[in-house]
């Protein structure tokens, strides 16, 4: 048995190693022309005008994903956090491992649910919502990114429950697609988020929510706001 | 020919018998013969316009918001051309990276290849089904159709692919594949199919798209919940980090990236890019190029595999199957620049009065025009008619060109491909191609004066040809003139293409808007 075992692994191995040669050896073949290398020239715009202020425009820019945007300060925040869960009435609402305690000190009559032990994705699915934070957030295209730290937890948790409040502080916005890459760490396992999940496959009628979470609220922490004025 | 296609029957309990047999593209008539199922269907060709007209508008506002578009352009063609050029030591690169981060590498020289390796991780796992995230490349590839063969359900998730597994159809469209389906016909596929493929649809289930969408999403969630194996293609690979980059709208691609133990990521080899900081011009140019939105709504990035989060198993398929082909020829080789957007299909004139089926492959439209012949080695060797058709499918207009974000020459190809055609089969039938072009197309465009005018307003754009049409050392008369002269030189297609479609698309309903 284990002879023939080791036969099948070998030519296995063989096959995989002979698509391999081939493949390489018939792209070499290709460049009858000998192509060079080519230089990209970066012209594009890499940094954001100084002009614009990133935190406004990326609440007008999240905002016109329907995405629901809350601004506060850091003395308003757990206020604001029991307010966005509430708006939707969330019973069950996970927190993901890192996530401070304090944004929850308003967090009353609401089952709070850690991913620790891990949680199944049954038992994810009966969740009603999820509070995380992020990485990384870009004013121009009304983007959050996760990449999965602190606070974030993997990323079945800010996936299956049907209600994502992602905090978001005025420090991590950078202007456009070129600087949230200077600020990303590849390794880690990534999600860009620009809006609620939505369709139009449907005689391109716009639907929001279809598989991922359906109401994305963002509460953004600006210490420059000194009244909380939600939106 | 591929005609020889394998009828599979499912029929264990409880094992759904959506897919058989598969619906496939093999068997297409030339394109002129195709074409005039949408062109005699009024509805479908209104359908069409609307559809295209209201993507084109939305890409043009989402484009002009970008006062650096043409440098964003012009940097992702360099991108794109660099990684042709040294495309053995960027694969090379990519496999370390990623087998370092905790994945596996196979390489698949075709379809066939990639498929069986796709089949064994499936079987090596003890899984039946895979959950799919819309892929261009598995499509290409008829890898549902091959999993069908061992036994193994592959389930589209994207809400249009949906659309077209559960009505034993085909795609028509890059980016809305279902595009060809008024929310009519959607409800009653819903209403009939979902059933025999896991949770069916509600009994009352009216058309409006809200309750359509939310319909998918039920139906969907128990096999992402119960999915071990899932499939995806790649949108980007990053040669210097082992990243692996998927956009989506709907979330069904997060749910198969993350949910399942195991996950096999099929991508054609020209998908790389060499450094992660080229992937802020791509995150640009195809998100507005596509959907016309700023930012998809989803992107995921992964390297290798993250303990403790999500699949702890990563497949990745490099595939050939024809690019290698398409490398060798140094004008065409351009179109593997393509990222897949689809703004070229919304601008095209024909695309618009034809729809997707008629080009007879995964890639419809212009891009499809050029990079089907391609693949099927039309700088190797002769092809058959219905591949030898597609560089006639175009009036010439150049629109493709200005919207395309990696600035491919699409008419340029055109004709280079057109001068194959006529290497290979002659002038005669070049001709007949033209001719066969003017008869199905030119009453949609008012009239083949029309169709040639078309023409000639692309070449005083002095892009592509000149008018005369000259096509490689061979003068040949411009389409209008083809039009007076060649109107009886083609045989009538072997085919039917009605004929064809009914026995391919099963059309349940007596002819839905579908074809
Ligand atoms: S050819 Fe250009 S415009 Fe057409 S799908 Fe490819 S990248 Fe997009």
């Amino acid at each position: 048995m284990r002879g023939i075992a080791t036969v099948v692994a070998a030519v296995v191995k063989v096959e995989r190693a002979d698509a391999r040669e081939a493949i390489l050896n018939r792209i070499r073949a290709a460049y009858v022309d000998r192509p060079a290398r080519v230089d990209v020239p970066r012209d594009y715009d890499v940094l954001t005008a100084a002009d614009i202020d990133v935190v406004e425009l990326f609440a007008e820019r999240v905002a016109d994903y329907r995405a629901v945007v809350h601004r506060t300060t850091e003395a308003g925040l757990a206020a604001t956090i029991a307010e966005a869960l509430a708006s939707r009435s969330a019973r069950r609402v996970v927190v993901p491992t890192g996530l401070p305690a304090a944004w929850l000190a308003s967090v009353i009559s609401v089952d709070q649910i850690a991913d620790d032990p891990p949680l199944t994705h049954a038992q994810l699915d009966g969740v009603d919502a999820v509070i995380t934070s992020c990485a990384v957030a870009i004013a121009v295209t009304g983007t959050i990114v996760l990449d999965a730290g602190p606070g974030q937890g993997r990323r079945a948790l800010s996936l299956l429950p049907d209600h994502h409040v992602c905090i978001v502080r005025a420090d991590q916005i950078v202007g456009g697609v070129p600087e949230a890459l200077q600020r990303l760490d590849p390794r880690r396992p990534l999600t860009w988020i620009s809006g609620p999940s939505a369709t139009s496959d449907i005689e391109l009628d716009r639907v929001e929510g279809v598989h991922g979470p359906r109401n994305l609220d963002v509460v953004l922490v600006d210490p420059r706001r000194s009244v909380q004025r939600p939106r | 020919m591929r005609d020889q296609r394998p009828v599979v029957r499912v029929t264990s309990p409880g094992r759904p018998a959506i897919h058989e047999p598969l619906p496939t593209f093999a068997g297409t008539p030339p394109f002129p013969e195709a074409a005039k199922v949408a062109l005699a269907d009024p509805q479908l060709r209104r359908n069409l316009r609307m559809a295209t007209t209201t993507i084109r508008t939305k890409r043009a506002r989402a484009v002009e918001e970008c006062p650096d578009w043409e440098e964003l352009r012009v940097a992702g063609a360099a991108i794109k051309d660099d990684v042709m050029a040294r495309l053995p030591e960027l694969l090379e690169q990519l496999e370390s990276n990623v087998v370092a981060a905790g994945g596996v590498v196979h390489w698949a020289r075709d379809g066939a290849e990639a498929n069986a390796i796709v089949a064994r991780i499936v079987r090596d796992a003890g899984a039946t089904e895979v959950v799919k995230v819309k892929s261009m490349v598995t499509q290409e590839i008829e890898l549902n159709e091959a999993l069908a063969l061992q036994g193994i359900d592959a389930w589209e998730t994207d809400l249009a692919e949906l659309i077209v597994q559960l009505g034993h159809d085909l795609p028509s469209h890059i980016l809305v594949p279902a595009i060809h389906r008024n929310r009519s016909e959607i409800r009653d596929i819903f209403r009939t199919e979902m059933g025999a493929a896991g949770r069916p649809a509600p009994a009352d289930l009216g058309n409006d798209p809200r309750e359509l969408a939310e319909a998918a999403r039920l139906h969907l969630r128990e096999k992402f919940l119960r999915a071990r194996v899932a499939v995806s293609g790649a949108n980007f690979a990053v040669a210097e980090t082992g990243t692996v980059m998927v956009v989506e709208s709907e979330g069904n691609g997060r749910m198969c990236l993350t949910l399942p133990d195991v996950l096999i990521t099929v991508m054609g080899i020209e998908k790389l890019v060499p450094s992660w900081r080229d992937l802020e011009v791509f995150l640009q140019l195809l998100p507005r190029s596509s959907t016309a939105e700023r930012m998809n709504p989803y992107t995921s990035m992964w390297t290798g595999v993250t303990p403790g989060d999500g699949p702890q198993v990563f497949h990745l398929i490099l595939l050939d199957n024809g690019r290698t082909d398409v490398l060798s020829d140094t004008v065409g080789r351009q179109a593997l620049r393509c990222i897949k957007c689809s703004a070229c299909l919304n601008v095209c004139p024909v695309y618009e009065r034809t729809g997707g089926h008629a080009y007879g492959s995964p890639y419809p439209g212009p891009i499809g025009a050029i990079l089907t012949p391609q693949l099927r080695g039309i700088a190797r060797h002769p092809v058959d008619e219905q591949t030898a058709s597609l560089p006639y499918a175009s009036s010439l207009c150049g629109a493709c060109f200005d919207v395309c974000p990696v600035r491919i020459d699409i008419p340029e190809i055109l004709v280079h491909l057109r001068t194959l055609v006529v290497r290979q089969h002659g002038w005669r039938a070049a001709f007949g191609q033209e001719a066969g072009m003017m008869r199905s197309l030119g009453g949609a465009f008012g009239g083949p004066r029309r169709l040639g005018a078309a023409e000639r307003v692309a070449s005083v754009g002095g892009r592509v040809v000149g008018r005369s049409g000259r096509i490689g050392r061979v003068r040949l008369p411009g389409m209008l003139g083809a039009w007076f002269r060649a109107r009886d030189l083609r045989a009538p297609a072997k085919v039917p293409f009605r004929r064809w479609w009914r026995g391919h698309a099963r059309d349940r309903d007596g002819g839905g808007g579908g074809g």
